[in-house]
């Protein structure tokens, strides 16, 4: 897990799935990118803030969970194309059975992991089903 | 005119029966069903807490009345669940619906009223002209000793209000508030689980406060409880607030729409809440509605609201309490004991 400063620096995208666009293709950025790869110095980065909802591209359940996820065995992983273009990584909260690709999904805001009993609680988005 | 701008709730998808947990503990699962009046109580998720459950509920109160968060000038948040003994929830929460970090912000605690005392606070604040909107939020995921009379009980949920001056839905008419120093419910610091006075929490607790507040309202307002369409009182079972009503003059037809604990349990702060919810979720234009939260220690807040046209404008677009009454999932009572951490791994 990311030490505090890391997981505070990434508060934004983390909470709000908040990333970045380019005004001058229209490109969307998640995690945000401070320069257009595509446009480079011509670029226009700016701040936008993702709707939460997707769509499943492909997922995996997992039975081996590192220690802090134990209780939450099985779970489902799944990697998520929001509906303006970008693809991320997150748990699917559901019975990983209910899971198909071209599921529709949306955001929600859930504990994601903490530095154990004494240390800070991470907070973050995941997805359920739409 | 202040009043409620929006609301929103969230209650977790997860439910165990009242059998279920009798069956662990050798009880008779059917009587206490019927002495409770209560089937089922929600359960969180093994990743949820007060503070993810009061995000879901105030950001599903922006979006029922399109409010932009930056106008947002205060956030309490009233839990006895908090997930930090010292951090404040009411940071978690302005962070994750993008509010301006020039807000004032705290965490209060006066076991299931902490959330009406966060509603007068804002009130407070935006009578002054201090702040244009302040958001108030009864949140709990409450803990109840394996085996004890509260666990059939102890649930989870989060109600979210926005309390302001403009684009008001319910008018607060004026309220009434009942405060003593009785030791009927209290959990001490570092102790996981609360302890109670049994029985004490009936007549010198629950029904002397809910009962005062109301009654100092009713005097305060001149109003009679015939002049309410709907009364909502804290329900920490389903007789209580029947009880209540009945020896104030209130009909069990009033409280009945507000009244959730038989489907969900007792979200503890936002037990009051999330039945006033259900209530401005149905609401017409001039109802009236009378909300008596109680938390133990004790104290009670009384409010007289009184609905505007703009609850039509704002009912259907977040979700309703309804929509949480009806989606569930039922777990048996070790995946129950798991997701409520009374497994230590």
């Amino acid at each position: 897990m990311a030490s505090t400063a890391k997981f505070w620096r990434e508060q934004a995208a983390r909470y709000n799935l908040e990333g970045t666009r380019c005004v001058n293709c229209g490109a969307f950025f998640y995690p945000p990118r401070i320069v257009c790869p595509r446009c480079r110095r011509n670029g226009v980065i700016e701040r936008y803030k993702f709707k939460g909802t997707g769509e499943i591209i492909t997922y995996t359940t997992v039975y081996q969970a590192p220690r802090n996820l134990n209780r939450q065995m099985p779970y489902a992983l799944a990697i998520i194309k929001l509906d303006e273009g970008p693809r991320l990584l997150s748990e699917v909260i559901c019975d990983p059975e209910e899971l198909s690709t071209g599921m529709r999904v949306r955001s929600v805001f859930r504990r994601i992991g903490e530095e154990g009993e004494q240390g800070i609680i991470y907070y973050g988005t995941k997805f359920v089903p739409a | 005119m202040i009043g409620i701008v929006s609301y929103g709730v969230y209650v977790p998808l997860y439910r165990i029966r009242v059998e279920e947990i009798a069956k662990q503990w050798g009880e008779n699962g059917a009587s206490i069903k019927a002495g409770l009046m209560v089937e089922a109580k929600s359960v969180p998720d093994l990743d949820e807490d007060a503070a993810t459950m009061a995000v879901e509920a105030a950001r599903a109160a922006i979006l029922r009345a399109s409010l932009n968060p930056r106008d947002i000038g205060a956030i309490y948040v009233g839990a006895e669940s908090h997930p930090y003994a010292v951090k404040p929830t009411a940071t978690i929460v302005a962070a994750a619906i993008d509010a301006s970090n020039s807000i004032t912000a705290a965490d209060f605690e006066f076991a299931c009223k902490a959330g009406t005392a966060a509603i007068q606070t804002c009130m407070g604040l935006v009578s002054m002209g201090e702040i244009r909107y302040g958001l108030a939020i009864g949140s709990d995921t409450s803990q109840a000793s394996p085996g004890d009379a509260l666990e059939y009980t102890a649930a989870a949920g989060s109600a979210a209000f926005v309390i302001g001056q403009d684009r008001v839905v319910a008018e607060i008419e004026d309220y009434a508030s009942f405060t003593t120093d009785t030791p009927d419910f209290w959990r001490r610091d570092m102790q996981k689980y609360p302890s109670h006075s049994g029985r004490f929490t009936g007549e010198p607790a629950y029904f002397r406060h809910t009962i005062a507040a109301t009654e100092a309202l009713l005097e305060k307002t001149g109003l009679q409880p015939a002049d309410f369409d709907f009364a909502v009182f804290h329900q920490p079972n389903g007789k209580f607030p029947l009880k209540a009503a009945k020896s104030l003059g209130f009909s069990s037809a009033q409280v009945k729409p507000g009244l959730l604990v038989p489907y969900i349990g007792n979200t503890y702060s936002a037990a009051s809440l999330i039945g006033l919810a259900a209530v401005l979720d149905k609401a017409s234009p001039s109802q009236r509605i009378l909300l008596t939260s109680f938390g133990s220690g004790a104290g009670s807040d009384s409010f007289a609201f009184r609905v505007t046209d703009r609850i039509e404008e704002v009912q259907d677009k977040a979700r309703k309490v309804e929509h949480f009454i009806r989606s569930k999932k039922y777990l048996d009572y070790a995946a129950y004991a798991k997701h409520q951490g009374k497994i230590r791994m």
